[in-house]
């Protein structure tokens, strides 16, 4: 069942009574050849590829609650490639990339608007880096846009420009970069993923991973014994409970990340805007709520919400940055649960067990790299080979100190990233 | 979220500077090897539920305090110096 102009003029002339459910409610059979622990973004993209790219459809995606009930639809749906450092650089280039086709690829609409991001400096030594960025980002074949102050100006004129701390001095402007509709994404591949015959169970909780002589044979869940040769644990910031079910204690700690938006307003931002010394970003979405966010809390925690002290950081970064904001009211605000690891850069790599395969780490940019993550982790599920773009993901870079990709240069503690 | 310090009593979470788990008091020697060292800086339990971690009161009387913290309903357990508990640990 495609969706199309004219089915839409069709099903609204006719009562909107030709559609259905989008996917099948499936209930687990005993043996499947890939096992998808968590229904997310990344779990869900996981298992469209292993099913289009591969040909592997008889997979099962486990998710405890109902489908994309996590990170998915709790982010700010920023899309974006300003990345420096090399296996970061082209894994996220490629996500770019798969963004750009990713509506038509899936039949479904999930809304990418690449309206353009701009990352503001506020010093010669921050435009000197913003330089090396951009061209980092226009070497390996991305786009990146310089802007003057004065350009800065002319697209975004509610900006302070000359407030006392931190007068803006330009900024790096990328115009492939925006945002999508996250709930539409988790969506629009579980629909693909059906289609493809993947069975998506849900409410079905894994209480514990079989193994047997250093291999995975299957897992423990709350709707009975499930048996696989490959287990794909894809659980975002519970991958440290997961992961003790096979015994493993991962390189991760979990933080509460809080995100904001407002009541509805007329178009008022039309680009993402990022205020690095704020920890502050902005967008406005379809809806015409205004959506921001700030730093972690700080703290680690399993929360899913914040505390005051960093809600009242957000506010001062958005009135330092932007004193109209002022007048809007905040609607909402809440927390998602990020899996911080030691370098800020994510996992995607096989672990000491046989058969059992780890995705997270994504700290607090998980959702951008949703479809080159599910691309680049299917490809190692189903040949056991890195995929070209996401080869230096690597779990044991942390205890060889080989391949770290701090971007941020903050060193080893993980709620600094 | 309030922080009991052993030393002021009860006071707000912005007096804190947050260090991490409170494994950081076991730091290793510098023959202590590379399992030992990975263990140190980069491994976490990361439980779901009660944990140890250390916090510096920063805007406070700058102890380095030990907090028994809930993770997921933010409460505050218990508390003891840093410096108690490492002397008690050696």
């Amino acid at each position: 069942m495609g969706f199309s102009g004219w089915r839409v003029i069709k099903e609204g002339l006719t009562g909107n009574r030709g559609w259905k459910p989008q996917w099948r409610d499936a209930a687990p059979k005993k043996d499947y050849d890939v096992l998808i622990i968590g229904g997310g973004g990344h779990g869900l993209a996981t298992a469209y590829y292993l099913a289009k790219e591969h040909g592997i459809t008889n997979v099962a995606v486990l998710e405890k609650g109902h489908l994309g009930s996590g990170n998915i639809g709790r982010n700010t749906t920023l899309v974006r490639s300003n990345y420096m450092m090399p296996g970061n650089s082209e894994f996220y280039s490629h996500s770019v990339k798969l963004w750009e086709g990713l509506s038509q690829e899936l039949n479904y609409n999930v809304m990418h608007s690449p309206r353009g991001q701009i990352v503001l400096h506020h010093s010669d030594a921050q435009r000197d880096a913003a330089v090396r960025l951009g061209n980092a980002m226009i070497n390996r074949g991305d786009d990146a846009e310089l802007l003057t102050r004065d350009d800065v100006r002319r697209m975004v004129p509610y900006l302070d420009f000359d407030s006392a701390r931190f007068p803006i001095y330009g900024g790096l402007l990328q115009r492939r970069a925006g945002t999508a509709r996250h709930d539409a994404v988790a969506w629009g591949y579980a629909r693909a993923a059906d289609e493809r015959g993947v069975d998506l169970v849900q409410n079905c909780e894994v209480t514990g991973i079989d193994m047997k002589n250093g291999k995975v044979t299957g897992v423990q869940t709350t709707r009975g014994v499930i048996r696989a040769p490959k287990i794909a644990v894809v659980v975002a910031g519970r991958s440290s409970q997961v992961a003790a079910m096979a015994g493993m204690r991962l390189p991760i700690e979990s933080h509460v990340l809080q995100a904001f938006v407002t009541e509805g307003l007329k178009p008022c931002i039309d680009h993402v805007i990022s205020f690095g010394m704020g920890h502050f970003y902005i967008s406005q979405s379809d809806k015409g709520g205004l959506v921001f966010g700030g730093n972690l809390d700080f703290y680690a925690s399993y929360a899913s919400r914040g505390n005051l002290p960093m809600k009242e950081h957000v506010m001062e970064a958005a009135m330092t940055l932007m004193p109209m904001i002022g007048k809007a009211k905040v609607l909402r605000s809440w927390g998602g649960i990020m899996d911080m690891t030691p370098d800020g850069s994510p996992i995607i790599d096989r672990t000491l067990i046989d058969g059992l395969y780890l995705n997270c780490g994504w700290c607090y940019g998980g959702f951008k790299a949703v479809p080159a993550s599910g691309y680049g982790f299917a490809h190692l599920l189903a040949t056991d080979q890195y995929h070209e773009t996401a080869s230096k993901f690597q779990l044991d870079r942390f205890r060889s100190g080989r391949g770290l990709m701090d971007e941020e240069a903050t060193g080893s503690q993980h709620n600094l990233h | 979220m309030r922080i009991t310090c052993p030393i002021c009593g009860e006071r707000d979470r912005r007096e804190f500077y947050y260090k991490g788990d409170a494994l950081a008091l076991n730091r290793p020697g510098p023959d202590g090897g590379e399992k030992a060292w990975d263990d140190y800086l980069h491994i976490r339990d990361n439980p779901a539920g009660e944990t140890r971690d250390l916090w510096f009161h920063e805007a406070g009387c700058s102890a380095w305090v030990v907090v028994t913290r809930n993770t997921v309903t933010h409460e505050i357990l218990a508390s003891e110096l840093a410096s108690k508990v490492k002397e008690a640990a050696t």
